[in-house]
């Protein structure tokens, strides 16, 4: 009977071990697969239960958690939706998150390696793990100031500290309210995310730094005149024949300026006078003198081509290759096919602003983890060298002319020495225009440089220009941020 | 040892022989003292255990309520007072009973009702409606009852006596499910019988009167059933007419995964009575014999019975969506799982995870419950304490004297061993998954009622055990 029962007795340990295997399995070697399975949402729950860290201004939160009595433990709220929605993007149980809450997640549920030690404490004492808060740069006087200026109007503002590359304001309309995506009823989520995904104004898309890109226009004039002087090949003082039109080679097509006539009454024009007046034909010709390759060149060294990440990711602005003369003629003036975010043109306006320097743009001002210790701060890091100080000296004052006494005359402010270029883009025939602002002031001493945007001619078709809509606009975010 | 050995060594002292050897005589008082010691070290470990179940409760209430609730802690200690009174009576009714059985039981039977309480909770659950309290009575309940089986069953051989009555009243147990009007379905299976507000499981006390039965039946005919028969591929097996017994077994087996449609208690009884007449008749024949006609049951039922079928695909494909979905799926299955995963190596802690989110957290799935708060560390302890208690009970048939009281040893342990083996085995997929309770943690008065009696039977067997005579002469123990 012994031999039996020691049978029985090893049959029995086996079936224990089994169960040592396959508990040990499950709970060590499965454990990322399962917390990784969409229908798992002990995940979800877990990422909430953790009260999320707000989104800051300064200590004034922008987005922040409350304690509500559901499953999820806390729910998110949107103080000022609209105005921040862009930057804050949105926050959702199973559409994923967008903007800060996107990218900053790991930080905000305090998952993030650099708060490991911090999740350590908590385990040991028991506490409730708690997010970081992410404070921002964004300036909430520059931020309301640019999203009231642009009103009802479909466009984007961004203003940038050019020495540092900080972010002032983003703002992209239509806006939309992270509120409703937030909610904790997932079917009104869903209703509330597809009709904004079904709206054909694209309320979702941050235009500043993503979506359909837009053509430049002339304020792309800066980059190509600013390439001009810094590759050694002009001076301001250079002169270009002055026709009222140019054909484009291998086409029946003309280029002709926006007044229909000749740049100035001379025979000859400088480049001065043609970017002061936004000539297009003297500028066709410049562009190409100087070549596909400088312009690429320049461009790049400009930052197209850079996924800026802020810490969302900006698509690539682009310029085209491969051009035929005809091509490069339009693209010297920002259209065929350069592509453009507001946040690459603002970048452009800041780097000469900076002496040539082009710093890295970014929203991050610091991540505060709960005991108040600053998790990461970053500072303010070069990006690239596009032009030398010499050239942004000289780009900074012909910019300021063009304000004083040329094509950008609605962004002057009394007593402030303002650089600007507006630019009135062509989208295609009946296509009404996208209109343009960038530039910098106070020029002496700049403390933000901007790009404003805005689509379908503000409402105008093809009789609104960048001066008369895209300027004012500027001028009211610069007068905000001189007023601080 | 021998007393004629020259002693002056040991007075003068100028040569060491070492420490001395106890004398036959001396070697009787030791053992006659032991007792003593055996329930000086039981009294520790359940101190230990209600220590833990306390610390357990605290933990709980902390986890989830953030605050100490006194009301339910006095219910606890009243618990404890009562297993403390089961100590004492077992100090002065079975003194050399083994000491481990009873603290293991407390240790499981608090952390399940720990763990019950915290899932009230989280449901906001109170009063009659919370499964914790109901389980407190239950456990009340089931101590007493143990209790009274200590007191009145003084000689195990006693049951020998009544092993058809034992037979007619675990068949009985296990068909009354199928009465109509009393017999009631509780997810899709037949096995539980409604008495006024009462909910019971006749076939969790059915599963120790089989026990009591097939030792009895076992010691008696085993001469028959193993002698017998003719020899085939080199094993003996039985003669037609001693098939009888399996036959009726397996028929009963059978009619419990048709008629009540629970596969785990077919394959818990079934198995009790292999390994019993396995161990009573040295013959590997009847297991295979009864492994095949289980299996080819089984196999046919998978086939021709939806609930089995359904079960197979839910435990072999758990994560297809179609399983998933569908209704009895595996739904539960990966939530548990999920949990499980949730809990890690080291767990949530008591009152942090979600394991209310599965359903039947506190009965079929109490398992998973405590692996998401307690971890892979909280569940090896608890599956070390099975262990422990199996073991406990194999000794005492290692140990025993008369054949019935170690059949009946076995069988009790091995009950616990498969019965743990078929809930966790099912809840981690090692086995489809089946509806049986987890032994002293999962909620439900049968089963801890039931449970409680083999701990009660176990403890007496342990005691009869170690009064043999026997142990006096082996003195190499």
């Amino acid at each position: 009977m012994n031999k039996e029962l020691r049978r029985i007795s090893i049959a029995s340990l086996a079936m224990f071990v089994a169960l040592f295997v396959s508990t040990s399995v499950i709970q060590v070697f499965e454990v990322d697969e399962l917390r990784a399975d969409p229908r798992n949402v002990r995940t979800l729950y877990e990422s909430y239960s953790a009260e999320r860290g707000p989104i800051l201004l300064n200590g004034t939160p922008i987005a922040q958690s409350v304690a509500v009595d559901t499953p999820f433990a806390f729910l998110r709220q949107y103080p000022e939706p609209a105005v921040y929605a862009p930057v804050t993007g949105y926050f959702t149980l199973n559409q994923g998150n967008t903007g800060v809450e996107g990218a900053y997640n790991d930080f905000l549920t305090g998952t993030a390696n650099e708060q490991f030690l911090d999740q350590l404490g908590a385990l040991v004492t028991g506490q409730r793990p708690r997010g970081a808060a992410v404070q921002l740069t964004i300036d909430p006087v520059v931020q309301q100031a640019a999203y009231d200026a642009l009103g009802n109007l479909k466009g984007a503002i961004v203003a940038i500290e050019p020495s540092t590359g900080r972010i002032l304001a983003m703002v992209s309309t239509p806006s939309f309210d992270p509120n409703r995506l937030a909610a904790h009823d997932t079917e009104s989520v869903l209703a509330a995310y597809d009709e904004l995904l079904a709206d054909p104004n694209d309320p979702l898309v941050n235009r500043t730094i993503s979506g359909d890109l837009y053509f430049p226009g002339s304020t792309f004039k800066v980059l190509v005149a600013a390439a001009a002087f810094d590759s050694g090949r002009f001076t301001p003082e250079d002169a270009f024949p002055n026709p009222a039109r140019l054909a484009l080679p291998l086409s029946t097509d003309t280029i002709t300026n926006s007044n229909g006539g000749t740049c100035g009454s001379e025979a000859t024009v400088t480049i001065a006078t043609a970017l002061r007046l936004s000539c297009n034909v003297p500028f066709a010709e410049l562009g190409v003198a100087l070549g596909e390759d400088t312009l690429a060149e320049y461009t790049e060294a400009f930052g197209f081509g850079t996924t800026f990440e802020v810490p969302m990711e900006a698509t690539p602005s682009s310029f085209p290759t491969g051009l035929d003369d005809a091509q490069l003629m339009l693209s010297s003036f920002g259209q065929y096919d350069v592509r453009v975010t507001p946040l690459q043109v603002a970048l452009i306006s800041a780097a000469i602003a900076n002496g040539g320097n082009l710093m890295q743009p970014t929203l991050l001002d610091r991540i505060i983890a709960p005991d108040l210790s600053i998790v990461e701060q970053p500072e303010a890091t070069l990006s690239s060298q596009p032009i030398s100080r010499i050239t942004a000296e000289t780009m900074t004052q012909l910019m300021v002319d063009g304000v004083a006494n040329g094509a950008a005359s609605n962004a002057r402010i009394e007593g402030v020495a303002v650089a600007g270029k507006t630019g009135t883009a062509e989208n295609g025939d009946d296509a009404p225009y996208t209109l343009w602002f960038t530039g910098f002031a106070p020029a002496d001493n700049p403390q933000v440089a901007i790009a404003v945007v805005v689509e379908d001619g503000g409402g105008r078709g093809q009789s609104g220009s960048g001066n008369q809509i895209a300027a004012p606009i500027a001028k009211r975010v610069l007068e905000a941020v001189l007023s601080r | 040892m021998n007393s004629t050995e020259p002693g002056d060594g040991r007075v003068g002292g100028t040569v060491d022989l070492g420490p001395p050897r106890p004398t036959l005589t001396e070697a009787i008082t030791i053992k006659l003292r032991t007792p003593a010691k055996l329930r000086n070290l039981e009294l520790l470990l359940l101190v230990f255990a209600i220590g833990i179940t306390g610390a357990a409760v605290v933990l709980v209430q902390l986890g989830a309520i953030g605050e100490i609730d006194t009301t339910v802690l006095i219910y606890g200690a009243g618990l404890g007072m009562l297993a403390l009174g089961m100590h004492v009576v077992l100090r002065i009714t079975a003194p050399d009973a083994d000491p481990f059985i009873l603290p293991i039981v407390v240790t499981l039977n608090g952390l399940g009702v720990a763990m019950i309480y915290r899932l009230d909770l989280a449901e906001g659950l109170e009063g009659w409606e919370s499964a914790g309290i109901r389980q407190m009575v239950w456990t009340a309940i089931a101590m007493a009852i143990a209790l009274a089986v200590l007191l009145v069953v003084r000689n195990h051989r006693v049951l020998a006596r009544y092993r058809y009555v034992a037979m007619l009243v675990g068949i009985g147990l296990l068909l009354l499910p199928m009465l109509p009007g009393i017999g009631q379905t509780i997810n899709g299976a037949r096995l539980w019988i409604q008495l006024g507000p009462f909910s019971f499981q006749p076939g969790e006390i059915g599963k120790i009167a089989l026990a009591v039965f097939f030792a009895g039946y076992l010691v008696t005919a085993r001469e028959s059933l193993s002698m017998v028969g003719r020899s085939f591929l080199g094993m003996r097996f039985p003669r037609g007419k001693d098939l009888g017994p399996i036959l009726i077994v397996w028929l009963a087996a059978m009619a419990v995964l048709v008629f009540q449609r629970d596969l785990g208690t077919s394959l818990l009884y079934f198995g009790l009575f292999l390994v019993m007449i396995y161990v009573a008749t040295s013959r590997l024949s009847w297991v295979l014999l009864g492994l095949g006609l289980f299996v080819s049951g089984a196999l046919i039922a998978s086939q021709t019975l939806s609930y089995v079928n359904a079960r197979f695909a839910a435990w072999l494909g758990a994560f297809d969506p179609e399983n998933y979905d569908a209704i009895g799926g595996s739904y539960q299955l990966v939530q548990g799982l999920f949990g499980l995963a949730n809990g890690g190596l080291i767990g949530t802690g008591l009152g942090q995870g979600r394991p209310n989110i599965v359903p039947l957290a506190e009965s079929d799935f109490i398992i998973a419950s405590l692996g998401e708060e307690l971890g892979l560390v909280g569940l090896f302890a608890i599956l070390g304490l099975y262990l422990l208690f199996v073991a406990r009970g194999f000794r005492i048939g290692f140990n025993g004297t008369d054949d019935f009281g170690r059949l009946l040893a076995v069988g009790l342990a091995f009950v616990i061993a498969l019965q743990v083996f078929v809930v966790i085995g099912g809840v981690t997929r090692v086995i489809p998954l089946t509806g049986l309770t987890t032994p002293f943690l999962a909620a439900g008065g049968s089963s801890l009622v039931a449970n409680w009696i083999i701990a009660a039977l176990l403890l007496r067997l342990s005691d009869t055990v170690r009064h043999q005579p026997r142990l006096v002469v082996t003195d190499d123990e």
